[in-house]
């Protein structure tokens, strides 16, 4: 097994976003009240800082609780103890400052894909005048190439469509910070390869904070920075984080041709395998 | 059900689904319905034929009802007018009744589903009332009112209130929990949030709930005007039958299941056009 310390080579870049800390996780403990009388703690003593242009994976079994967390961030559950902080600020409930990309789309089956995008530009950037907002929307559906689905319904579109309505949709109204869970998660191979990339080109082009839950240890790998691997609950906490040491844009074909990208996958292969050995 | 299927099935190969209704052959569609309407008018035709000398067998009912078919619109002298007239006066109590009944039912619903405080308390009266035959209301509504037409307008009023508040009240209640998030993470105020997200989310079960009232209020019309007396598709059964013609009956019968057919098509092209989405089978 490989060190993980092996791979922390942060870049100067890197270290000079450390030192704004743009999202910091303190402290936190997330428990809910049970039958028996001992609350089950989900999420135990959770430490975590985020750079303000850093891809973020979280990586574990199912039911270690790495969504609440991300739904602990969103705003839209809130921690027992400790605290979430963006840019300094506490986190008490949801904001578009940090839109989220839902695992099942939620998109509103009532509206176009135009008219769903519409609807979030129009909530969130009230400021900017009509037009305005129609070239905001027009944009990034052409970013999501669905300018020729524009006037169709959800029910009409495949998943992998789907998804990138709800990207376009998170992109458009321009968070501080984007929170995906399982994104590409109910998509058929082929459509999340392809959707991987999209979201990486846009990110490469457009460098933000990006928290994305997976339980793919390639995707993980492909996208993010560096992989939070959490252990599993009920306390779970953060096992390990690994930086991946690849530079963007990134290659999937010759990241897989490197060595290192191997001991990377074999060493976070291990570690859940470890958990699931308990588990079982 | 089938609808489900599809579109999982859809999403699995990554296209966009193609709304094309299953194909089926022509002959299924017309020969196999043909054949039932067959059946019933072979049965009517026995039971006039063999057992009882007051009905009129299909073919002479017909004949008798020409003149009707034909003339739906005539006006000779009072109390004397074509089905055509007699239908638009039912239809109009059922009309200004459900309306009525639809402007009170769905505040009612909408409020009951977002309160679980509002429906404790009314739940209970809901539950105690849905099960009456909205025709026990006449005596009530007579004794308020002292004329017939307002009161067959109340009783279609309380039909149409039930199933319109229940559904109502459940779509307000299952509007998807995601549907909500998006709201909450895109920061929407409450009443925003009510008007953007769960009166469109609620509206497929809001129609279901005004098909079912429409649905029953039909029905209900027939009763009431038989009691109530006056000009209408109801009354005019009773009156047929105390004159013993059978054949205006059997007409009146056929006429009141054509008309509740298409005030449920009706509906479900409003639903269609107002929610976006394909109406569901009740």
């Amino acid at each position: 097994m490989v060190k993980s310390s092996q791979y922390s080579q942060p870049s100067e870049q890197r270290q000079a976003e450390s030192e704004t800390d743009f999202l910091v996780v303190q402290d936190l403990v997330k428990a809910y009240p049970s039958a028996g009388g001992d609350p089950t703690v989900v999420l135990d003593n959770i430490n975590l800082t985020v750079g303000a242009n850093e891809f973020i994976a979280i990586i574990g079994h199912s039911g270690c609780g790495k969504s609440t967390l991300l739904k602990i961030v969103s705003g839209l559950e809130q921690a027992t103890s400790g605290g979430v902080f963006l840019e300094g600020k506490p986190i008490k409930k949801p904001g578009a400052d940090r839109m989220m990309v839902f695992q099942n789309y939620s998109l509103l089956p009532w509206l176009t894909v135009r008219e769903n995008v519409r609807l979030a530009v129009n909530e969130v950037c009230d400021h900017l005048s009509p037009r305005d907002r129609t070239d905001l929307v027009e944009e990034h559906l052409a970013m999501v190439n669905l300018t020729d689905a524009a006037l169709k319904y959800p029910d009409e579109l495949s998943g992998g469509m789907k998804q990138r309505v709800g990207i376009a949709r998170a992109l458009a109204i321009r968070p501080k910070m984007l929170l995906m869970d399982e994104p590409f998660g109910a998509l058929d191979a082929l459509t999340r390869g392809h959707l991987q990339r999209q979201v990486l080109d846009i990110w490469e082009r457009n460098p933000q904070a990006v928290m994305m839950i997976t339980h793919d240890v390639d995707e993980a790998i492909y996208m993010a920075d560096r992989i939070v691997m959490m252990t599993n609950g009920p306390n779970a906490h953060i096992g390990e984080i690994l930086e991946v040491p690849f530079k963007h844009p990134r290659d999937r074909t010759a990241l897989r041709e490197s060595k290192e990208y191997y001991e990377l996958r074999n060493h976070a292969l291990g570690f859940l395998d470890s958990y699931f050995e308990q588990m079982s | 059900m089938q609808r489900k299927l599809r579109t999982r099935s859809a999403a699995r190969l990554g296209q966009p689904k193609s709304a094309k209704p299953s194909f089926r052959l022509p002959f299924e569609n017309i020969v196999l319905p043909a054949i039932a309407f067959l059946v019933v008018l072979l049965v009517w035709w026995v039971i006039a034929k063999f057992f009882t000398t007051l009905m009129p067998t299909p073919w002479e009912a017909f004949v008798a009802n020409l003149d009707y078919i034909l003339n739906p619109f005539f006006r000779r002298g009072p109390g004397n007018l074509g089905i055509g007239w007699l239908l638009l006066a039912s239809l109009r109590r059922v009309l200004i009744g459900f309306l009525l009944g639809t402007l009170v039912a769905i505040p009612i619903g909408f409020w009951i589903g977002l309160s679980p405080r509002a429906m404790t308390a009314i739940n209970p009266l809901v539950q105690l009332f849905r099960p009456v035959s909205p025709v026990a209301w006449l005596p009530i509504a007579l004794s308020i009112f002292n004329l017939a037409n307002p009161s067959a307008i109340f009783v279609i009023f309380i039909t149409s209130l039930w199933p319109t508040v229940i559904n109502t009240a459940l779509g307000v209640a299952s509007v998807p929990k995601d549907y909500l998030d998006v709201a909450q993470v895109l920061e929407m105020p409450r009443w925003r949030q009510m008007t953007k997200i769960i009166w469109p989310a609620s509206l497929p079960y809001i129609f279901t709930g005004l098909r079912l009232s429409l649905g029953i209020a039909w029905l209900v019309i027939v009763a009431v005007e038989m009691l109530t007396g006056g000009i209408g598709i109801g009354f005019f059964i009773w009156d047929e039958w105390n004159r013993l013609s059978l054949s205006s009956v059997f007409l009146a019968v056929v006429v009141i299941g054509l008309t509740g057919l298409l005030l449920d098509y009706a509906i479900t092209l409003i639903e269609r056009w107002a929610t976006h989405r394909p109406a569901k089978a009740i």
